[in-house]
């Protein structure tokens, strides 16, 4: 176990090598804005010397790199260039929304991409499987940003069902502690706390479904084709004839074994959420960091693209790598080859 | 009667393609898919003797028209027309060739990087190894829309630079799907025979690898041919792809957003053409795969 | 097995009714608090930095009060936070007598131990006034308007007489200047507050956490997402009927629409011209409209080749279609512009000839000016509708469309709105659509703010157009108090901007609000600002819902 966590740690190591250096080298390519955080100023004799050589010009990127890390690792990630706020700051603040919406979404996608793969798998190419095989089809070619207008025109525009945009009716004064809404408004002293929390409720309920379309056809499909294996395993046929019932083979033996292959996709559907979240904030106007990217890159923030884009990548390379970490532990292959 | 059989049995064995298309036929939606999108192509290709108008041409005196079949509509717009009198059903056909061609442009770009890239990082040292994949699985890890979109706001907004930004995006599975598919032949007997025979490792890899990675490279094809129509769609609907008042998908629609209340029509016909090209693309893939893995099965 | 087939409609219709919960018993919250959709995010919380609508509307008007201030709903000036003024007889001289037991907003951030007094007055004008100042260099953003208006030459001195008494001296007499002073950029902030600031060593604060004397008070801000007001509970002129007000920051117009016809709010910005024409179809709307004071342009760049040549700028105005721009673009709720000023205001130079649309008198001109196979150029469109342009985008794209007709062809570029003005204002553009909103009733708003050499200066002057005799004419008629004698100055400037062409002038729009049938007492301003002072919310129930309405269609 010991040598799978240096491992994984050495493989942490390593993303966030390429990450920085991908930022890095970023930051010199913006027209303007974010040299502050990477030039020590505080010799500025050395800083208008132009490196006459290839090591020289090695010896100087270098040390800008290393000034660099010193200033991301404390927390320094500049300040945005229209607003003058902290971009750290902000960060945690636009955060949060986005991963209210991204975990409701996937909360979505499991809770019926799971019950759908294993009933698919159950009635392989019987007409439930067929349906279920298609619709997954539709889920997967739909582009996000027509599929969350047509919501939009039905549920909110047409049957009023569904509020239109943004995380809660504005009328609830929710004082921010978590930054999550449906945990805030419980936590919220204000005497319409519970209604409030309704319509935190109500307003999620859209996006996710939006959010969590592509996943959920990935989900599906995963989990039947892995069902499926599952299913034409041996040991199924052996439970099946000493007479255990169909829920319990399914489920406990059967969905146990079909889980590692879900697990291994799942890492892959955190970073499909965040891209998804770009487009999802927007149309619903949902104030989370994908949108306040968006909003940087219209405005030409620099040192808000920088900073965002090297947290929310830090935040899928860290994502990823507690998955590994469950996935070692629930996979007995993985754990007996090291 | 074939000349061969009067001396000795024989029976022809068929080419690998003739196998592939044989099960392929067989999966009758993909079949349909297959055919759709041929008609797409031809759509695309032809765009501009069937289009009944430009593209960009202005009908000031009919602004917002419903499509034919609705009572204040017209056959002279099937479609209708959008805020500023375009025709859409034009501008719907000369969006599928630009949507198409940048889809192809993308992909061919991408492609031919990452199975270089692929290519080289598995015959090459284990460090360069490491470095390759490491990069990829960076790339990956990103969420593909932010770095196409930040890529696209360091070198500004427009189509060259979008193509870029997608490519980049989509190199990382060539490279994975080359390399793992190089791979798993590597491991395989015959490969062991040519070595233990002392065949090079160009000649190796042109004469045994590379007929028996294809396959799945195509299936990558035709996703990636897929993912880059979206992809490219999602940018023109940000803003940051194709500018107006250039017909592409996403930018359409982008403009029919404003317009949802008053002409839903211009929300759902240009999503349902981006939806049906997709739809027939990744069926098409979904088929290409299932045939080819009858195959080996 | 069955069981489990069972399950996921169970598991649907919990989700669904989950969702349809909140149609219980509503709490009366939303009778007290008006939602107000907003175009945009404020660039700061201090007026005197800015001068963008949204921003003033965020900050200025809600927040803080001024000496003196327009009535509501009209560019009449009436005392505020000075109760009378006198003026000098040479003109030069403006003793202020102020209100007492004003108070200033308490919040969690600041707790004012003392009334609004003189020193507030002069700590307010002498920040924005000397670059020595402590607090003048405190934001990255400048003085914009204060200069551009030209006071920093034109005070002499401001003295504080007593606590309650302050006087203005000029260095020339100055005949707008007490209609500046009701501008949003002379709101008078808190000293006490500053000097607490710099005690605590956070003087930019002052900027992102208001402390004024107006009707409400900051909570909370969030860009691009919301602004949180409640009211001031020791307002000078009474508590407002209001307890609390929110701008839900939403840029995208049609969005706009949709949550002010959900009732998610209660007041819309800048409707697009098809949302007043459907909104009738909505039982729960009410449709405000007044004549704007304002004017959309497309200014020409005569730094730039080819607009340098005067010939090249007429041939443009003789090219664009005004006429089919206020149909599509407008829906037809603008008139057409031939002069800077709006037709509603005096001065208006009835007398010119508006420059009819033909294209063969464009390409002859063209021809003349060595342009005869036309040019291409850079055509810029703001991002963002204001009341003067709906759609300044759709208007570019006409635009294009026209001048291809000459042999023009143009490339239209945008970019976000504050990028956008920031690269008009260095100069970098060749030509770009543009507007302006008058702020205080005086076409002198017009003519020095956008026309005048110092203008080009500041950047207002965006066609950076400086014409000796023009600017000669317009500085005149600043000093004069004569208001026939002004109009004549004034008349005789817009024969010479018609002559030069450094705009294409192209309309006048009407201004438009959409509200909630339930807000109460709301007035529309020439200026086009929001103030929400005296605004009150009918009860929800009162109206009818969204159902019922889907069954009268």
């Amino acid at each position: 176990m010991g040598i799978i966590l240096i491992k994984h740690f050495f493989n942490l190591l390593i993303s966030f090598w390429v990450l920085t250096i991908f930022t890095f080298v970023l930051a010199h390519f913006f027209p303007q804005g974010v040299s502050f955080i990477f030039e020590p100023l505080t010799d500025p004799s050395l800083a208008q010397d132009t490196p006459t050589n290839i090591i020289e010009l090695t010896i100087q990127l270098s040390q800008s790199y290393y000034y660099y890390l010193n200033q991301i690792f404390s927390g320094q990630l500049g300040f945005s260039s229209v607003r003058g706020t902290s971009v750290f700051e902000e960060f945690f603040i636009y955060f949060p929304a986005t991963l209210e919406l991204s975990i409701t979404a996937m909360i979505f996608a499991l809770g019926l991409g799971l019950p759908l793969g294993i009933i698919a798998a159950k009635q392989k190419n019987l007409w439930q499987d067929k349906l279920i095989v298609s619709t997954t089809l539709f889920g997967y070619s739909m582009p996000i940003f027509w599929w969350a207008m047509l919501l939009v025109m039905l549920f909110s525009l047409l049957l009023g069902i569904s509020p239109v945009a943004s995380r809660i009716g504005f009328e609830y004064d929710i004082h921010p502690i978590t930054g999550f809404m449906l945990i805030d408004t419980l936590l919220s002293k204000q005497p319409y706390a519970t209604e409030a929390f309704y319509s935190a409720l109500n307003h999620l309920i859209l996006p996710s479904v939006v959010l969590g379309t592509v996943p959920l056809a990935i989900i599906t499909r995963t989990t039947r084709s892995s069902m499926i294996d599952a299913l034409a395993q041996d040991y199924i046929r052996s439970a099946k004839s000493r007479g255990l019932s169909l829920t319990r083979v399914l489920f406990k033996h059967a969905f146990r074994n079909a889980m590692i292959p879900i697990l291994t996709i799942l890492g892959l559907q955190v970073t499909l959420l965040l891209t998804g979240s770009l487009i999802t904030e927007t149309i619903f106007s949902w104030p989370g960091a994908g949108k306040w990217l968006l909003e940087a890159v219209y405005r030409r923030d620099f040192p808000v693209i920088h900073g965002g884009i090297l947290a929310i990548a830090s935040f899928v390379i860290l994502t990823h790598l507690l998955l590994d970490l469950i996935l070692t532990y629930v996979d007995p292959h993985l754990r007996r080859q090291q | 009667m074939n000349s061969k059989e009067q001396y000795y049995f024989h029976t022809e064995i068929p080419s690998t393609f003739s196998r592939h298309w044989f099960y392929f036929k067989q999966n009758r939606l993909a079949f349909l898919a297959l055919i759709i999108f041929i008609l797409i192509m031809l759509v695309a290709i032809f765009a501009n003797f069937i289009a009944p108008y430009d593209p960009i041409e202005q009908f000031t005196d009919s602004i917002h028209l419903p499509p034919s079949w609705y009572d204040e509509g017209t056959t002279q717009f099937i479609f209708g027309t959008d805020y500023i009198g375009r025709d859409i059903f034009s501008r719907l056909i000369y969006g599928a060739r630009l949507s198409l061609f940048l889809a192809a442009v993308v992909v061919i770009l991408s492609a031919s990087i990452g199975i270089f890239l692929g290519v080289v990082s598995s015959f090459a040292s284990y460090w360069l190894d490491v470095l390759i994949m490491r990069i990829m699985d960076f790339i990956l890890a990103v969420p593909s829309l932010l770095l196409a979109v930040v890529i696209v706001a360091v070198m500004g907004p427009g189509l060259p630079n979008a193509i870029y930004a997608v490519a980049l995006v989509l190199t990382p599975h060539f490279v994975l799907v080359t390399r793992s598919a190089i791979k798993q032949q590597l491991q395989k007997e015959y490969v062991t025979a040519m070595v233990l025979d002392g065949a090079s490792k160009s000649r190796l890899f042109v004469y045994s690898i590379l007929p028996n990675i294809l396959p799945p490279i195509i299936v990558q094809l035709t996703f990636a041919f897929s993912t880059a129509i979206l992809e490219i769609a999602a940018l023109g609907f940000l803003g940051l792809g194709a500018q107006p008042p250039r017909p592409e998908w996403g930018t359409i629609l982008s403009e029919s957003h404003h317009n949802i209340m008053f002409a839903p029509w211009s929300v759902t016909i240009p999503g349902l053409a981006i939806f049906f090209t997709l739809l027939s693309v990744n069926l098409l893939g979904d088929g290409l795969r299932d045939a080819m893995d009858t195959e080996n099965k | 097995m069955d069981r489990l087939q069972y399950r996921i409609p169970l598991i649907l219709i919990i989700l669904i009714s989950i969702g349809g919960c909140n149609n219980g018993s509503p709490s009366m919250v939303r009778d007290h608090v008006l939602v107000y959709c907003s175009e945009a995010s404020p660039q700061s919380f201090n007026p005197q930095l800015v001068t963008s609508g949204p921003t003033f509307d965020a900050s200025s008007r809600q927040l803080y009060n001024r000496l003196i201030e327009f009535k509501q709903g009209t560019s009449l000036l009436t005392p505020s936070l000075a109760t009378r003024w006198e003026i000098s007889d040479d003109g030069l001289e403006y003793t202020f007598y102020l209100r007492q037991g004003v108070k200033f907003h308490h919040t969690n951030y600041f707790k004012p131990s003392r009334d609004f007094n003189a020193d507030d007055v002069i700590f307010s004008f002498q920040r924005q006034w000397k670059t020595s100042h402590p607090y003048h260099h405190v934001s990255q953003l400048s003085f914009r308007y204060f200069d551009t208006m030209g006071m920093k030459k034109l005070i002499k001195r401001i003295v504080k007489i007593n606590d309650y008494q302050v006087k203005f001296l000029l260095t020339r007499p100055d005949a707008p200047f007490v209609a500046t002073l009701a501008m949003d950029f002379a709101s008078i902030l808190s000293k006490e507050y500053a000097d607490y600031l710099s005690i605590l060593g956070t003087p930019q604060n002052i900027d992102t956490q208001p402390v004024g004397t107006g009707p409400f008070q900051f909570i909370r801000y969030q860009a691009d997402a919301f602004i949180r007001y409640k009211s001031h509970p020791g307002y000078w002129k009474g508590k407002e009927p209001l307890d609390g007000l929110v701008f839900a920051i939403t840029q995208n117009p049609s969005l706009r629409f949709a949550r002010l016809i959900a009732g998610e709010c209660d007041l819309m910005a800048s409707p697009l011209p098809i949302h007043i024409q459907v909104a009738k179809n909505y039982p729960q709307l009410q449709v405000l409209s007044e004549p704007g004071s304002n004017v959309a342009y497309l200014a020409l760049n005569t730094n730039k080749k080819p607009f340098d040549n005067p010939l090249v700028r007429k041939a443009l105005n003789y090219a664009i279609n005004k006429k089919a721009l206020i149909k599509i673009v407008y829906n037809n709720a603008a008139v057409a512009a031939k002069n800077p000023i709006p037709p509603n205001m005096w001065s208006y130079n009835k007398a010119i000839e508006p420059i009819p649309f033909s294209l063969e008198k464009a390409k002859q001109l063209l021809t003349e000016a060595g342009f005869e196979n036309g040019f291409s150029m850079e055509l810029w469109a703001m991002p963002v509708q204001r009341s003067y342009n709906p759609n300044a985008i759709k208007m570019a794209e006409l635009i294009q469309q026209d001048l291809a007709k000459i042999g023009i062809s143009a490339k239209i570029i945008s970019y976000e709105f504050g990028t956008y003005l920031h690269k008009i204002k260095q100069g970098e553009h060749q030509a770009a659509l543009l507007g302006w909103i008058g702020d205080n009733g005086d076409p002198d708003n017009f003519f020095t703010s956008l026309l005048s050499c110092a203008a080009t200066r500041s950047g207002n002057n965006s066609a950076f157009w400086c014409d000796d005799e023009f600017d000669q004419l317009v500085r005149q008629a600043g000093i004069e108090s004569n208001i026939k004698v002004r109009s004549k100055l004034y008349k005789k400037a817009q024969v010479i901007f018609n002559q030069a062409n450094p705009w294409v002038p192209i309309a006048h729009s009407r201004q438009f609000v959409l509200t909630n049938q339930r807000v109460k007492n709301f007035h529309l301003t020439p200026t086009d600002g929001m103030y929400f002072s005296g605004v009150s919310l009918a009860s929800e129930k009162t109206i009818p819902s969204n159902n019922q309405i889907d069954k009268e269609q």
